[in-house]
């Protein structure tokens, strides 16, 4: 996304932005004046800042047990209580927030990536290639939420790095047949002609000249894909597939509090209003980017 | 028609062949030798040998596969590691509890939804509008684990009103329903109301408007009908997704159901179970899937899904 002017042989014309570089500004705009997306991203940006300034500035240890102060309700001291082991909650749940963030961030980009590329070549070859790439598709669309996740994880082994991947090899079916739509609504286009007649290769056409022209809808999945994916972390964690004791991932912690929904109900409170939080906040900033780029919507 | 009925049923089959070399891989891909998970510990090497043999574990993989879809077909699993009972016999009465879990929850949420989008959508931009988006919003985003235990706080812990566990009288029914029906009623709601907005600009419901029709009959004889027909799609994906969906709220209520087993047997490596409950999953899905497109074809005759 560099802001080099498109060189693209010696007919072209005049130097303009990128095609690239012309959607992106576009889409800035049309966001700027999108009320709910810009929410969404404020409460996006406050959260990242939390978990990664968050950490150096709480004064208990995430995972270290101490007896002495087990399943205490919140004070002024533990301002979201103690855990079974002691720990304060507050604290492991900053610590989880970057955890499940970053796992939804990682498995979203992961299967985005993979998605968006078999989409394109799917889309941009079409014939046979198209018909096997999407009847793949539809296999792993057949297995619904996070039942296809947690078959991966149960072969695989529980742990943070497996969820990441089942979780993104869940996403890639989404991302894949929103992009092959959108390839094939612009392969034909005059100007992707234009190209081929120029002699671009099919990569130069696919990344320089496809791919910006369908960025609006992959940015506004991917925002969407992230809650989802939080959710299905989270929920695998709960289940004792995801991350592992004494990670702090925030299902975890719901995991772990869930065993005292007698005597200490907070435990299991806090872990859960932070993940609806954020998955609200990539809810919120999805639904207003796609507001925004919906051209129904604009006046 | 015909013919698209004809196709969209012929689609499945590459689809379901798929998913059964999926989910026959999964126990291939397992690490460790299911003869010795059998066996257990300290076992001799005959008795391994011999329940090799009993498994067909030594035939060629494309035997094994074949031997796997000609049993699933006939809706035979073989026996589960840990009890040694015919898988279908562990299943059946669980997939019953499931699917009545799915079932009763998407009938709660299609209730829920419509009511809230619609009143949503006739009354756009009111307060009442704005409460109900943002109730779904909230729905949305509410991991349904944490919404079950939340309940349970409430209305079994603190008011002692309902059952914190089980499955099967009413009392015990309603936390789990409303636990994974939420979300599908959230969705089903936001649905209605953009699918509501959208035929309410329409021209000929400005016709009726025109002809001095009664706001109620407007809305529900004639906007209704046309507005609901992208929410059967939502409808039909919910249902075969909650059937998966339910692992958490079963996990949750302590319910036996298909996805408490799913998660008891990945825990006891007992793959037989585990496979034959993902593959029953899978293929329902496959099959709510064609029937929701071939019910949308039916309701809406301009659709064309190639």
């Amino acid at each position: 996304m560099s802001a080099e002017p498109a060189r693209e042989s010696n007919n072209k014309p005049e130097k303009v932005d990128s095609p690239m570089k012309r959607s992106m500004k576009e889409f800035y705009y049309k966001l700027s004046k999108n009320k709910s997306a810009l929410v969404g991203g404020y409460l996006i940006i406050i959260l990242i800042i939390i978990a990664i300034v968050g950490p150096f500035l709480t004064t208990f240890d995430p995972v270290e047990p101490d007896y002495g102060a087990k399943l205490e309700g919140p004070s002024a001291e533990h301002w979201f209580g103690t855990d079974n082991h002691g720990r304060d909650i507050f604290t492991r749940i900053i610590h989880g927030l970057s955890i499940t963030m970053t796992i939804g961030f990682f498995s979203t980009l992961l299967g985005g990536v993979t998605g968006v590329l078999v989409g394109i070549v799917s889309g941009y070859y079409g014939g046979k290639v198209d018909a096997v790439i999407m009847r793949l598709m539809d296999i792993l669309l057949a297995f619904p939420g996070i039942l296809l996740a947690l078959a991966l994880v149960s072969i695989l082994g529980a742990n943070t790095q497996n969820v990441i991947l089942a979780v993104a090899i869940s996403a890639i079916p989404t991302f894949a047949r929103i992009v092959r739509g959108s390839t094939l609504a612009t392969k034909n286009l005059e100007y992707i002609d234009a190209m081929k007649a120029l002699g671009a290769s099919d990569a130069r056409i696919i990344f320089k000249h496809i791919l910006p022209n369908i960025s609006s809808p992959i940015i506004v999945q991917a925002s969407l894909y992230i809650a989802t994916a939080v959710l299905s972390a989270s929920g695998l964690s709960f289940l004792g597939m995801g991350a592992q004791p004494p990670s702090p991932e925030l299902g975890a912690i719901l995991s772990d509090g869930r065993d005292y929904m007698w005597d200490a109900g907070h435990i299991a409170l806090f872990p859960g209003l932070v993940i609806m939080l954020i998955v609200l906040a990539f809810n919120v900033l999805g639904d207003g980017m796609r507001d925004a780029l919906d051209p129904k919507m604009n006046k | 028609m015909f013919q698209f009925i004809v196709r969209r049923i012929l689609q499945t089959i590459p689809v379901l062949i798929g998913v059964t070399i999926l989910v026959f891989s999964l126990m291939h891909l397992t690490p460790g030798n299911p003869a010795h998970i059998i066996a257990g510990e300290g076992v001799p090497k005959e008795t391994v040998e011999q329940i090799e043999e009993r498994l067909g574990l030594n035939d060629p993989i494309p035997t094994q596969y074949f031997n796997f879809v000609t049993d699933a077909a006939m809706l035979e699993f073989g026996n589960s590691w840990r009890t040694s009972l015919p898988v279908t016999d562990e299943l059946w009465p669980k997939f019953w509890v499931t699917f009545e879990l799915a079932l009763y929850s998407t009938i709660f949420s299609i209730f829920m939804g419509l009511i809230a989008g619609i009143v949503s959508a006739v009354r756009q931009y009111t307060f009442s509008d704005i409460a109900i988006m943002l109730v779904a919003l909230f729905g949305l985003s509410m991991p349904n684990f944490w919404l079950g235990l939340m309940l349970m706080q409430w209305f079994s812990i603190n008011l002692g009103w309902l059952p914190p566990t089980g499955w099967g009288t009413p009392e015990q029914v309603i936390m789990p329903v409303v636990t994974l029906g939420t979300m599908g009623a959230a969705v089903i709601a936001r649905m209605t109301r953009s699918s509501m907005l959208d035929v309410l600009t329409q021209d000929y419901i400005r016709t009726a408007r025109a002809k001095g029709l009664k706001e109620k009959v407007v809305v529900y004889r004639h906007a209704l009908k046309n507005a609901l027909i992208p929410v059967v799609t939502v409808v039909g994906l919910q249902f075969g997704g909650l059937l998966a969906g339910s692992v958490l709220t079963e996990s949750v209520f302590a319910i036996n159901g298909m996805g408490k087993l799913i998660i008891d047997r990945i825990l006891a490596r007992d793959f037989p179970v585990v496979q034959a409950a993902v593959l029953v999953i899978a293929v329902v899905f496959v099959f709510v899937n064609m029937i929701v497109d071939i019910s949308y074809k039916f309701l809406n005759k301009r659709v064309d899904l190639d």
